[in-house]
């Protein structure tokens, strides 16, 4: 037999075909793909003792509880704490991500000096020894010219052991210019003071509410404390509880509430009203307890003369039905509650819509009840020794602040949205300014005005553990450790209804040349000398921190949170109508900037919470968690609605210039059902100039295109959009 | 054409046909031997134990069975292959004739040295696996996924794939990668067959915190519908 062509061919394809029924090729693609995973050269991280620890998250001021995976001294995982009073076990994408802000590129690893011009991004290593000299140096000159007060400091709250370290120290030195980062909580705490005479700060019993009226809060988009309210959003909808929103837009808090009712934006406190007017025409409240309490009469007043149903459904663009089965549902639930601060409450908002809201509350009952609206009176650790101030720490003290709370807005503690007009007409100056845990350069509305405002600051000195827009325009950079390295108190995260301490650990050793700003601060203050540095007696910031919590450190320490067993609850009494409600008296939303003629649209921020918006930017893996349908390639969308599209001549997918009265940006048109004709919608969170490549450069910062619109009764920033205009390219 | 060539060519075709079915049978059968017969031999090295180790002898002879040596530590972790310590309790000194025992006390007793036992069912790292999970909470057998190891005399010679280094028992005795029994086969779709149907338990009581004082969301049903493949986070349970 002659072995030809085809037999051979023939062998081939029966060694063909039996290799295929046979195990080998299957078992191989497994194999060889578990290979190439072991490949030396394919990066594993080394193996070590495995461990967990638990700390806290400060990314946002959620305050979640975290448990870090640790092999050896290296981080590998965060992950929401179980049992935590605040997010058992949840986390959110940006929790999650936390770790690309410890081992990413955007930390600043040493104290750095800027070398070349403001904003340059030239900068020259320096020691510690020498960047506390300088700051030294620099305050002591300032002082010993009598200018103490000039000296001015930027942190993100007013409460927890580093912001007060700053107050003390400026106190010391003789400043009363303490700013701190504006948010929903300042009105909130402007609301407790004036209608219930109390200093608290506010607690929504959410978790056993069953009737939620939001006046715009993303309860699913980072509002107040996020997993936390994501939690209670999920049992709410199990246990058939009612959500409805009230929005201009359909958020996505509005799309998986149970009804969402857009309104014209600006007229929410016109809205809280008018309900407000329909349970008093149909008495559908306790009459005898509340008829009784102080302003009632007064509030009646003006609810019944000026609210009435027509009236509110002129101004807030919401039908008379509606608003009247709206009322009857809310005030017939056994416990419901109306929540209020737009978005992620970044903003402070309105005053008037705040008390309207809280307001509402007190007629249907639910001060202090449970499912209810709690005044939590905050916790009081901080207990330090009195200091002894000199003369010049005296006369410093006695100077206005810069930003006229506490003067011009009596009720105000920190104005910082008024800081760049006063600065840029010439009212007021400041020789030195300290920034930490913020980044107002980015997150404060007008922030070109503020940075115009800066560049007249001859010493701006940054804390910040990453190269931020504020620390880039600094002179002095004096990194701090970031929260997975250092020890730091977390207090009570807002709108929790019973005190909740954190405490951040240090997880891993400290990656760089930092030091916790707590240390910086009191070194400085040793290095001044005198009273000053007596003010700050601790070898440390650590040591500092031990002493302050005493009998709490050790749970601290070892669960990562104190809480206290029962809610300890503010009581005073309530007052249906202060002097500050009279300027509800013929409702006028806050007036936004710019002509309607020049510019016909209106241009309202959104949330998401796939972009942060504060002191943190988006870290590499959450940045591409956004859609694109609000950032597409390096532009960010717009979104309107399909007439005004049509009006406009947009079509989706367009790239169009966005014009305010503040600014300019090159933006795309996504045509979207789900906002109300002629408005326009922008995210927060984008648009960065710093941080590292995968953040800067992405879709334009909706702040640089807003301004401040102060508030006529608390001075915080009201404003709730501006006009605008699209014109396309 | 004529009909001539046509009829030898018809010749010709019927000639070759026969070489050529026997051809592709052969090709057939020799790549049938090789895949299933040769290739499963070349793919695994054959390792001995350092220690022929006998359960057999071991369960009559402590007191607790198999909870003696693979036992929760205080703290959930399992005690899967028994530390040097655990033996030293029992083996300071030979207690019998057993060369096998001799060698164990000699050359690891003795010295100090862990023994570097071939672990059969050695997960990649990026498996997380909690025994306390399924053996307390799910009250799982050991047997569902080790066989009956306990009773065994001699180990197994261990198997080991030369192209990834893992045990042979991950991918199963058998080189097609059926199984007959739950415990012949130990990767993830193995895992997930059960997963798949089986319900998890989450309860309050299991938080590390008395959180009594906690509203609604932390108040969580037992026995949800939720499987641990389905729920949220799903992959990170048992991929860290
Ligand atoms: S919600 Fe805030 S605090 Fe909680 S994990 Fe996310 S970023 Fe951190």
């Amino acid at each position: 037999m002659e072995i030809g062509r085809r037999s051979f061919l023939s062998f081939i394809i029966g060694g063909a075909a039996g290799t295929a029924i046979s195990p080998l090729p299957w078992k191989l693609i497994d194999d060889s793909s578990i290979w190439s995973q072991n490949w030396p050269w394919t990066p594993v991280p080394p193996d070590g003792e495995y461990s967990q620890s638990n700390s806290v998250c400060t990314l946002c001021p959620g305050g979640c509880g975290i448990t870090v995976r640790k092999v050896d001294d290296r981080a590998v995982k965060i992950e929401g704490m179980k049992g935590h009073p605040v997010n058992d076990g949840g986390i959110c994408v940006m929790g999650l991500s936390g770790l690309q802000l410890l081992y990413g590129p955007t930390r600043v690893k040493t104290p750095l000096k800027r070398a070349g011009k403001r904003g340059e991004g030239k900068w020259e290593k320096i020691s510690w020894d020498e960047a506390i000299s300088d700051v030294t140096k620099k305050l002591a000159e300032i002082r010993s010219k009598g200018e103490s007060h000039a000296v001015g400091s930027i942190v993100n709250s007013d409460s927890g052991t580093v912001p007060n370290l700053f107050k003390r120290f400026l106190t010391a030195y003789g400043s009363p210019n303490f700013m701190t980062m504006p948010s929903m909580q300042d009105s909130y705490n402007m609301t407790m003071l004036l209608m219930q005479g109390v200093s608290a700060q506010v607690g929504f019993d959410a978790e056993n509410a069953d009737f939620i009226l939001s006046f715009g809060s993303g309860i699913i988009d980072g509002w107040g404390s996020p997993v936390r309210m994501f939690k209670a959003n999920s049992a709410w909808k199990v246990n058939g509880k009612k959500v409805v929103q009230i929005e201009s837009r359909l958020s996505n808090t509005a799309a998986k509430s149970d009804k969402w009712i857009p309104i014209k934006p600006g007229t929410e406190a016109a809205l809280a009203l008018g309900i407000a007017n329909v349970i008093i025409m149909e008495s559908l409240y306790n009459r005898e307890n509340i008829e009784s309490q102080s302003g009632f009469d007064a509030f009646k007043e003006l609810v019944l003369n000026e609210y009435s149903t027509d009236n509110v459904s002129s101004i807030t663009g919401i039908n008379s039905a509606t608003i009247v089965s709206l009322a009857k549902n809310f005030a017939q639930a056994s416990k419901p509650l109306a929540i209020c601060g737009k978005g992620q409450g970044s903003t402070p908002g309105s005053l008037n819509e705040f008390m309207a809201v809280h307001a509402l509350n007190a007629l249907v009952g639910n001060i202090n009840k449970e499912g209810g609206v709690w005044a939590v009176s905050e916790s009081d650790y901080i207990k330090w020794p009195e200091l002894e101030m000199d003369s010049i720490a005296e006369s410093g003290m006695q100077k206005e602040r810069i930003d006229g709370a506490g003067s011009e807005y009596p009720h105000a503690k920190s104005l910082l949205n008024r800081l760049a007009e006063v600065i840029n007409s010439g009212d007021g100056s400041l020789g030195a300014l300290f920034v930490s845990d913020a980044n107002p350069l980015y997150s404060m509305p007008d922030s070109k005005a503020l940075n115009t405002a800066f560049d007249s600051i001859p010493f701006v000195v940054s804390f910040s553990s990453y190269m931020d827009e504020t620390a880039s325009n600094s002179d002095l950079i004096l990194p701090n450790h970031v929260y997975l390295e250092r020890y730091e108190d977390v207090p009570t995260p807002g709108g929790l209804q019973k005190n909740v301490i954190g405490l951040t650990k240090p997880v891993v050793t400290p990656q760089f040349n930092t030091k916790n700003v707590g240390d910086s601060i009191i070194l400085i203050a040793k290095a001044l000398g005198g009273s000053i540095a007596d003010a700050f007696p601790w070898d440390s910031y650590d040591a500092c921190l031990k002493e302050t919590l005493g009998d709490k450190w050790d749970v601290l320490e070892e669960n990562g949170f104190w809480s206290d067993s029962d809610s300890k609850v503010a009581t005073g009494e309530f007052n249906f109508y202060p002097d500050a409600m009279k300027s509800l008296s013929s409702f006028s939303s806050v007036s936004i900037e710019g002509s309607t003629i020049s510019y016909p649209l209106v241009l309202i921020p959104y949330d998401s919470i796939r972009l942060a918006n504060g002191y943190i930017g988006d870290p590499p893996f959450v940045i591409k968690t956004v859609e694109d349908t609000v950032l597409k390639g390096k532009t960010a969308c717009v979104e309107i609605n399909p007439k005004t599209g049509k009006e406009l001549g947009l079509t989706e997918g367009r790239y169009a210039f966005i014009h305010t009265p503040r600014g300019k940006a090159k933006v795309k048109v996504h045509l979207y059902e789900g906002i109300m004709p002629g408005i326009v919608a922008l995210p927060r969170g984008l648009g960065h100039t710093a941080y590292d490549k995968y953040l800067a450069g992405k879709g334009c910062n909706f702040n640089e295109l807003i301004g401040p619109a102060e508030d006529p009764i608390s001075g915080l920033d009201a404003a709730w959009g501006i006009r605008a205009r699209l014109t396309k390219i | 054409m004529s009909i001539q060539d046509d009829k030898a060519k018809e010749v010709s075709a019927d000639g070759a046909a026969g070489p050529i079915i026997l051809f592709f049978i052969l090709g057939l059968a020799a790549s049938l031997v090789f895949g299933w017969v040769i290739f499963p031999k070349l793919l695994y090295s054959q390792k001995k134990q350092p220690i022929d180790f006998n359960h057999v002898l071991h369960v009559e002879a402590v007191d607790e069975g198999c909870e003696s040596c693979h036992f929760f530590r205080e703290d959930g972790s399992f005690s899967g292959i028994p530390e040097l310590a655990q033996c030293v309790d029992c083996h300071e000194e030979a207690q019998g004739e057993d060369p096998n025992e001799v060698k164990f006390v000699e050359e690891y007793v003795a010295n100090g040295r862990e023994v570097p036992w071939l672990v059969y069912a050695r997960q990649p790292d990026c498996v997380f696996f909690s025994h306390v999970a399924h053996v307390k909470e799910a009250e799982m057998d050991c047997g569902t996924c080790h066989g009956h190891i306990g009773e065994s005399e001699h180990s197994r010679v261990y198997e080991e794939n030369r192209i990834t280094g893992y045990s042979r028992d991950i991918w199963g005795k058998n080189i097609s990668g059926l199984k007959k029994h739950t415990w012949e086969r130990m990767k993830m779709d193995d895992c997930a067959e059960c997963h798949a149907t089986k319900e998890i338990k989450t309860d309050v009581e299991t938080l590390p915190w008395p959180i009594n004082w906690l509203p609604l969301p932390y108040k969580k049903q037992t026995g949800n519908q939720a499987s641990v493949t389905t729920v949220k986070e799903a992959c990170f349970v048992c991929h860290k």
